[in-house]
């Protein structure tokens, strides 16, 4: 098999069709998952522009570099293309969109139309509030928080409030499409527990987006109805509770948080296993937890509104459930560790990236527990110690899990190797760079300075320097998975069907797959890690 | 009436599906979610409701007093009706009988616009105020021109009042809309029945449409009282 050279597969879905049409009107989830890979690609090119400019201003204490105005637009801009349209399609939409029916062994999802109406709305939610944004721009911040939005703000809030609204609707037709896909479109022998961990945290992943988006949708909607016919709910000259829109906000930006970070630990359950060359440690308890913290994901809102005004024994419940998550969390990560242990680990570029995901994830959620212990929380609300540990989890967590499933899966979607020694270079500058912007970040919040203001105390500039300085880095990091990646398209060496040993019946078929798939429904016999032979085409060491 | 070939798929048959009754599953288990997604957007919109009439129960009692339960009551019955011949046009879906099927679905059809024609009026007794130049006595409609004077309230149950009538419209304007989606759609169904595409093997959009219709006419029937029924004494 090795003297052999590899080649790519006569017809595969990426030669099923040319033209703008064959792209456009397709129904095929991997090229639909391509679809929304150029999307959010672009969206997250815009997103990092904004974060550029945040950075660039708090080079220096004074504001100089922009004026008040034109920085609460950038970190909104920022903030709002992150999380909509970007983190929260991420991992689902792309990988996700490619990945299920291949791992459960379908021809497709259940719903393909279904799917690409799904890729319009997120385009045209995205068209509407990107013209919002840059068409004299909003500044509410991603939160919308009521009644500045409503009464005070004179940007661009309906209209952007209206993109939101639209774009939720792709994210609540992806989780139904998912939900019903794993639900009856499984092989023969596909039983539940035999499922990729993946596959399971986007199970998990698809009950929030389908119980919690409907709930951000109606809100921001009140708030346009708000703005466009002076409804007065959240207006509190009227009587209006603004209090309320932060409850119904958060009920889902809460969730919407593991609608970014459960994929990403679905990636690092495949990916650990493999480069451990060793079965999963406690399958079903990794599987269990996806769904535990969906669950408890929906009961801990209020830990965002410990100083908004709310009942202190409701503050005491929120602050105990939200240490209830960490119960979960720390199941997985501990699972995995487990997993290395012993294991043949190997350094391969997916590999590095898990390792930076445990290690940032740990901080990351280690400080939400600070954040959700009452007391600290009121010393730290607002402060850059909350934006640090929202980075961690959001970039630390999510983006270390989406570069790291990128790069595992690109073999598979293009049939082509990417040059491993770029890959490494890059996932060390993203580890570093991030580290370096985001760490003082913590330090900075607990000293007091404020998220949000365009200037600050003198006494805080050089960790602001680092932090941009990490930023500029982080952007290197960035930049050269684009290119090695988008270059290997075309030039990369072919990779064969299964180049890292993997199980998992996408590394069944061919690289890329035939836009059917499977040429026969493949039947499965076995659990779903079974490392204790060499998977089917796996290369010959 | 559709011909199967003998041992070929099904004409309705998508290529990803293995058989119909796969198919079949997928699809109703796909309109529960969406149903499931209903609940929690309009979830909102009764959370709120609740909140706010845990605080403002003069307000609401008067706004709710000011709505005609009588009008709001006949188009109960109106969309009940509409929901049992949705639920006839499934049966005979069940048995193949593609006009019957069509007659109910436009039974269901006229139900749903003389629901929606009573709406109009409605809303335009509360509407028709505000507009042009005046007074505004009389109007309604949230926003600066709102005149709670026919309520019988003063002051602050004034203010709160305009939150209840907000509330009102947004959420019979959000049923109303789940309405003006959901016609063409069983239009367009009740024109496949014509047709004979369906079979009692193949009526899936026919129960997935019916399911919807049913869910829009259950939202009614909790809105009725929240918002008709509580100031009638």
């Amino acid at each position: 098999m090795t003297t052999q050279a590899l080649a790519l597969p006569k017809e595969h879905y990426l030669n099923a069709g040319y033209g703008w049409r064959s792209w456009l009107l397709t129904t095929d989830h991997k090229r639909i998952g391509l679809l929304y890979l150029v999307s959010i690609t672009l969206m997250f090119a815009l997103g990092s522009f904004y974060a550029a400019l945040v950075r660039w201003n708090l080079l220096v204490p004074d504001g100089s570099h922009m004026s008040a105005e034109a920085y609460n637009k950038a970190f909104t801009a920022h903030g709002v293309i992150m999380v909509f349209f970007f983190l929260i399609p991420s991992i689902p939409a792309t990988l996700g969109n490619f990945l299920i029916p291949l791992m459960i062994g379908a021809r497709d999802l259940a719903f393909p139309r279904i799917n690409l109406l799904s890729w319009y709305i997120y385009v045209i939610g995205a068209a509407l509030t990107l013209y919002a944004l840059l068409a004299g721009g909003l500044d509410t911040g991603w939160t919308f928080y009521t009644p500045y939005s409503t009464v005070f703000a004179q940007s661009n809030v309906a209209l952007a409030a209206v993109g939101i609204f639209i774009t939720g609707f792709s994210s609540i037709l992806t989780g139904l499409n998912f939900i019903v896909t794993i639900h009856t479109m499984r092989a023969p022998g596909m039983t539940w527990f035999r499922m990729p961990l993946f596959v399971w945290a986007h199970y998990a992943t698809s009950l929030i987006q389908i119980l919690g988006t409907p709930v951000v949708a109606i809100t921001i909607l009140l708030v346009a109805l708000e703005r466009l016919f002076h409804f007065g709910f959240f207006d509190p000259s009227r009587g209006g509770d603004p209090i309320l829109f932060q409850h119904l906000f958060w009920f889902y930006s809460h969730p919407a948080v593991y609608i970014m970070i459960l994929p990403s630990m679905g990636v690092i359950s495949e990916v650990v296993t493999c480069f451990s060359r060793k079965r999963i440690f406690g399958y079903s308890f990794i599987a269990m937890s996806s769904l535990a913290i969906a669950v408890i994901g929906f009961l801990v809102w209020a830990h965002h509104m410990y100083v908004s005004g709310m009942a202190v024994y409701s503050a005491l419940v929120f602050s105990a459930l939200t240490y209830l998550v960490a119960v979960p969390s720390a199941i997985k990560t501990f699972n995995w560790t487990a997993t290395l242990f012993r294991g043949s680990v190997q350094w391969d570029t997916p590999m590095i990236y898990v390792f930076c995901f445990i290690g940032l994830f740990l901080i990351g959620g280690l400080t939400g527990l600070f954040l959700g212990n009452l007391g600290i929380d009121v010393h730290v609300t607002d402060t850059y110690f909350v934006v640090a540990h929202f980075h961690y989890i959001m970039v630390g967590g999510a983006i270390m899990g989406y570069l790291g499933g990128l790069h595992f899966w690109w073999p598979k979607i293009t049939g082509r190797m990417y040059v491993e020694g770029w890959g490494k270079l890059s996932s060390l500058l993203v580890f570093v760079g991030f580290n370096l912007t985001f760490f003082p970040q913590f330090v900075l919040g607990y000293l007091g300075m404020p998220r949000r203001y365009h200037v600050y105390p003198e006494e805080f500039q050089v960790l602001n320097v680092l932090s941009t300085a990490g930023a500029t880095i982080l952007g290197f990091g960035y930049v050269f998975p684009f290119s090695y990646l988008f270059h290997s398209m075309f030039r990369g060496e072919p990779a064969g069907d299964n180049p890292w040993g993997a199980t998992g019946l996408e590394w069944t078929t061919t690289s890329p797959p035939p836009a059917h798939n499977f040429d026969t429904t493949p039947v499965v016999t076995e659990e779903a890690y079974d490392y204790s032979r060499p998977p089917k085409g796996a290369p010959v060491v | 009436m559709s011909e199967v070939a003998a041992g070929g798929p099904h004409e309705a048959l998508q290529h990803h599906f293995a058989d119909l009754e796969q198919q079949r599953t997928a699809s109703s288990l796909g309109m529960w979610v969406f149903i499931a997604q209903e609940v929690l957007f309009f979830g909102g919109l009764f959370a709120t409701y609740a909140v706010y009439r845990m605080q403002y129960p003069e307000a609401f009692s008067a706004g709710s007093h000011h709505l005609s339960w009588r009008v709001g009551f006949f188009n109960t019955l109106v969309l009940i009706g509409s929901s049992l011949t949705m639920a006839m046009g499934v049966y005979w879906a069940g048995l193949g009988k593609g006009r019957k099927v069509a007659g109910y679905l436009l039974a269901t059809i006229l139900l749903g616009s003389v629901f929606l024609g009573v709406k109009y009026f409605e809303y335009g007794e509360k509407i028709r105020p505000c507009l042009g130049g005046g007074t505004h006595a009389g109007c309604l409609l949230p926003g600066a021109s709102f005149d709670p004077s026919v309520l019988h309230v003063t002051g602050a149950t004034g203010d709160h009042a305009q939150i209840f009538f907000s509330l009102y419209f947004a959420m019979t304007g959000l049923h109303a809309l789940h309405m003006i989606i959901g016609i063409p759609i069983i239009a367009v169904i009740a024109r496949m029945a014509v047709r004979g595409r369906f079979s009692p093997e193949y009526y899936t959009p026919v129960e997935l449409v019916g399911l919807y219709w049913h869910f829009v006419d259950i939202i009614w029937i909790f809105l009725f009282p929240l918002l008709y029924l509580i100031g009638a004494h």
